[in-house]
């Protein structure tokens, strides 16, 4: 099992006034699965993304990864954790501003602790994203959804075993929203977990199973029936 | 660990490239801190040696008797306005025999004054100097006119005097001194000689003097017995010390003083190698006073770079997130944050060493031009100085802010707008 919680709950503290954001969540990931987590705005979908992704701690509850209690690890374990095991495509992209493509996508590489050529590793996850041609170009230069293409690759960069993708779709046009999900699609086909955060429906129906959430908890948890699959023609490797 | 800090040093200089004008404008203060501190250094280093040479230049065999006892390193009282009269004449022709002290070339004895001295209508107050005819080969100096006074005329109390270019100038102008009639303190005066003109030299106007025999000096004008000063010069630079002990026995035994120890001397003999010790001491002090002002100034740019470091990592909030997100750790974080502090100060530290330099240097040259012989000089010292001061400046400094981006929450940093 990849992702095992037990009654996740989640409450932010502000000058006094305790804001409970999650109410209780448990359920369970395998490796090799394509989630969508879905809900509206307010929800607490991306307050879990955060603590999923160990980027935030949860208040109270258990959080196994890959059978690791997280809830245990100081803030160096889980840096080291999301080096290795976690890569995240974010909505809006956090791509580093006045910096190379092929420099993001070695970000990760530079922090981790791996003995591998840093500079050939990323041009070739660079080059499976369709983004050879772009390695030395610098990040405000190219477009969203090559943007996109180059967040995805740096999320690929440390082999990860688990990829989030919140709102990847975002802030892209159609066109280049259907080649980033037709890359998730493809990621996951090669064996790569993801965790898709959205709250369109249609996107999320990209996935093979949806968890639906609304103020803080699980309204439903369904496999996706008629799923959709992207196919834009890109040239994947 | 090495990787680590060239990776840092990397990384910041990036940072540093990709905001230009702002990286050298919070520069401009460590440039202009450690220039500074390098240009005084080296204007200092200058101005000593140039003192120093001076000092040089009159001769660094030449020793002083002064009238009244002294500690080893102080003044004797008579430096102080005290008059004392235990040093005289015939301490001046004691220390002149060769067989009290063999090494001495040449004597002089001097009762100074200060007075107006006057030509027809003009008037001019300048230093007299009561001297013996010994001057000359002590102290150099030439004749540009007539001629120096005779030790007949100095035995006889003759009424001449030679006078310093300065004097010539402001009383006669153009005309002819030689031969004409001076007066000072109501006594008249002919004029047998004019200096030829010497400049100033270690603080001292040669020019602004006249020069009269000591007794005529003493007798007619002072209305004293003693003298002020004994000047005389020693024939090596290495007989300086043994000729001082042998003043110091020829005087005591003038002044029936039994105790060799010194304790009781009522007279102090000081050699130029002392004097010099005296002035590179202060000029040091001096040197080191201002570098520490200028080093404040320093302080001051490190400020500057803690603020702009502070707006750094308020702007990049969501860069730190983005980098935590990928797996930086804090100390990762903080080595970032750091090294570009560093980066920033060293940078600006080599740039204010390359300016300091130029600077110096070309002071050095408008000293030469103006014809002073000036030393350019960057001692190794001060850019050693100069640059640890301000990498220590960007640590200091850095440290706040760095330690402030590295503590932030992931999450925070991310959602940041």
């Amino acid at each position: 099992m990849l992702i095992d919680v037990k009654n996740l709950r989640k409450e932010y503290c502000a000058e006094e006034v305790v804001t409970k954001v999650l109410h209780g969540l448990s359920f369970s990931i395998e490796k090799g699965e394509f989630v969508s987590i879905m809900g509206p705005s307010g929800s607490g979908k991306s307050t879990l993304m955060h603590i999923l992704g160990l980027l935030d701690r949860l208040t109270s509850g258990d959080y196994f990864f890959e059978d690791k209690d997280v809830t245990k690890l100081d803030d160096n374990e889980l840096a080291i954790l999301r080096n290795e095991k976690i890569g995240f495509v974010f909505q809006s992209f956090n791509l580093l501003p006045r910096t190379t493509v092929l420099d993001n996508v070695k970000l990760p590489l530079t922090y981790s602790k791996r003995k591998i050529n840093i500079d050939e590793k990323a041009k070739n996850v660079l080059e499976s994203v369709g983004l050879g041609h772009r390695l030395h170009y610098f990040t405000n230069q190219i477009s969203g959804g090559e943007k996109q293409r180059v967040a995805i690759a740096r999320a690929l960069v440390n082999e990860p075993s688990l990829i989030f993708a919140d709102e990847p779709t975002g802030n892209l046009d159609s066109k280049s929203g259907i080649q980033v999900m037709e890359i998730l699609q493809h990621l996951n086909k090669m064996g790569n977990t993801i965790i898709l955060v959205t709250h369109e429906t249609y996107t999320a129906e990209h996935a093979q199973r949806i968890i639906k959430i609304k103020d803080g908890l699980i309204v439903e948890d369904v496999q996706v029936s008629n799923r959709r699959i992207a196919t834009d023609g890109i040239n994947l490797k | 660990m090495i990787l680590i800090v060239v990776k840092s040093i990397k990384t910041s200089i990036k940072a540093l490239l990709s905001n230009k004008a702002r990286s050298f404008l919070t520069m401009l203060g460590i440039i202009i801190g450690v220039a500074a501190v390098i240009i005084i250094m080296s204007l200092g280093a200058g101005a000593q040696s140039l003192i120093l040479s001076q000092v040089k230049s009159l001769g660094t065999n030449l020793i002083g008797i002064l009238p009244g006892g002294s500690e080893k390193n102080e003044p004797p009282a008579s430096v102080m306005g005290i008059t004392i009269t235990t040093l005289t004449y015939d301490d001046l022709l004691a220390i002149s025999d060769k067989k009290n002290v063999p090494h001495l070339v040449a004597v002089v004895g001097y009762y100074n004054g200060q007075d107006n001295i006057s030509w027809q209508n003009n008037l001019y107050n300048t230093s007299l100097r009561g001297s013996t005819v010994g001057y000359l080969d002590v102290e150099g100096g030439e004749v540009a006119q007539g001629r120096f006074f005779t030790e007949e005329e100095e035995r006889n109390l003759a009424r001449v005097v030679v006078l310093g270019s300065t004097v010539k100038k402001e009383l006669f102008g153009e005309s002819d001194a030689l031969g004409q009639y001076v007066k000072i303190k109501k006594q008249t005066f002919q004029v047998v000689g004019v200096m030829k003109g010497r400049g100033t030299v270690a603080m001292q106007d040669y020019d602004d003097q006249v020069f009269i025999p000591l007794k005529t000096m003493q007798k007619l004008i002072a209305g004293v017995n003693h003298l002020g000063l004994i000047r005389a010069k020693v024939d090596y630079d290495e007989n300086v010390e043994r000729t001082i002990e042998d003043v110091k026995i020829t005087l005591r035994e003038q002044h029936n003083i039994k105790d060799q120890s010194g304790k009781n001397d009522d007279f102090s003999v000081r050699s130029a190698a002392q004097a010099l010790d005296m002035i590179s001491t202060i000029t040091n002090a001096l040197k080191y006073f201002l570098a520490a002002i200028a080093a404040l100034s320093l302080v001051v740019g490190g400020i500057g770079i803690m603020n702009i470091m502070l707006v750094s990592v308020t702007e990049r909030t969501r860069e730190i997130g983005l980098r935590k997100a990928v797996g930086a750790n804090n100390f990762n974080i903080m080595m970032q944050f750091l090294s570009e502090a560093v980066t920033i100060t060293m940078i600006g530290g080599i740039v204010g060493i390359v300016l300091g330099t130029v600077i110096s240097y070309i002071v050095s040259l408008v000293f030469n031009i103006l014809g002073y012989d000036w030393e350019f000089v960057v001692s190794m010292f001060s850019i050693l100085i100069a640059v640890s001061i301000s990498a220590l400046i960007g640590i200091i400094f850095g440290l706040f802010p760095a330690s402030r981006a590295s503590r932030l929450e992931p999450v925070e940093a991310l959602r940041h707008e």
